[in-house]
């Protein structure tokens, strides 16, 4: 019974403010709610038992993402100013689309999707499995992608960097 | 009524996962649609890839319980949108460096 209160608790704090995140007029306000919402994501990660994904999430994420974003918007927001949105038919015309997609999705996922509700008993994901699994060649192990995200992250540092220095 | 039945009888169905996700992914959508500054963008798309982040480890966790595809696609989405989100944010404050300002609408005076 607690694992529903605590997922339905959670579903509430992601519905309620992933909404209330784009459309605050605020983008101060926007980014906090958006902290709120990854926050309930990890405790969903937590609640289907990935606690190195409740981890990362948390670090990477409510961390190093959130204090990216904090930082952009003081460099770049002139206090006080409210953000200004897109003409009334543009948004009138982006809400029509969500909610269109929303339902068909809606209506898929509650159809056809099937009906499995009995989590199965799954054993802790142990540190050492994890390490053989990002570092071994085999058949679902992942040494290439690993190995691809820090090429990637390598680019990424340099090309930050050559982007946003003065020149 | 069978969701219903599920929760009366003590365990989470996978629908409402794939539902809280359903909501955020499209709350991310509005927002990419209907804001004009470049932040309030890029706080779109973190909304919609985590939406994704979520329905990875949600069919992970209970269509292949002790499997760990969906668990590993969601680390490496994670580091892809931290590298994603640093580019982006350089490029933003350059952006405002040479307007003094971070609309969409102002993105083609760029090219002169």
């Amino acid at each position: 019974m607690a694992q529903q209160i605590i997922f339905f608790v959670l579903a509430a704090i992601v519905v309620i403010f992933s909404i209330l995140a784009v459309t605050s007029k605020q983008i101060i306000r926007s980014a906090t709610y958006l902290l709120f919402v990854l926050l309930a994501t990890a405790g969903f990660y937590l609640l289907l038992g990935y606690t190195y994904l409740f981890a990362v999430q948390i670090a990477v994420y409510a961390g190093g993402v959130m204090v990216l974003f904090i930082f952009a918007i003081l460099l770049t927001n002139r206090p006080g100013e409210s953000l200004k949105t897109e003409l009334p038919v543009r948004r009138i015309a982006a809400g029509v689309t969500a909610i269109a997609g929303l339902a068909f999705c809606a209506h898929i996922i509650y159809y056809n999707v099937k009906k499995v509700s009995d989590l199965v008993a799954q054993a802790d994901i142990t540190p050492q499995q994890l390490g053989h699994t990002m570092m071994g060649t085999d058949k679902y192990q992942y040494l290439l992608p690993f190995e691809t995200i820090s090429i990637l992250l390598l680019a990424c540092i340099v090309g930050a960097i050559m982007i946003a220095r003065k020149r | 009524m069978d969701i219903l039945n599920n929760i009366l009888a003590g365990q989470v169905p996978m629908e409402l996962y794939l539902g809280v996700s359903l909501i955020m992914f499209f709350a991310g959508v509005y927002g990419f649609l209907s804001r004009k500054s470049m932040l309030m963008i890029l706080i779109s798309i973190e909304l919609m890839l985590n939406a994704a982040d979520i329905n990875f480890v949600v069919f992970n966790r209970y269509l292949f319980p002790g499997h760990l595809e969906g668990f590993y696609f969601t680390l490496f989405t994670i580091a892809i949108a931290a590298c994603e989100t640093a580019v982006a944010i350089a490029i933003i404050i350059n952006i405002y460096r040479n307007l003094t300002s971070v609309e969409v609408g102002n993105l083609d005076q760029m090219k002169e």
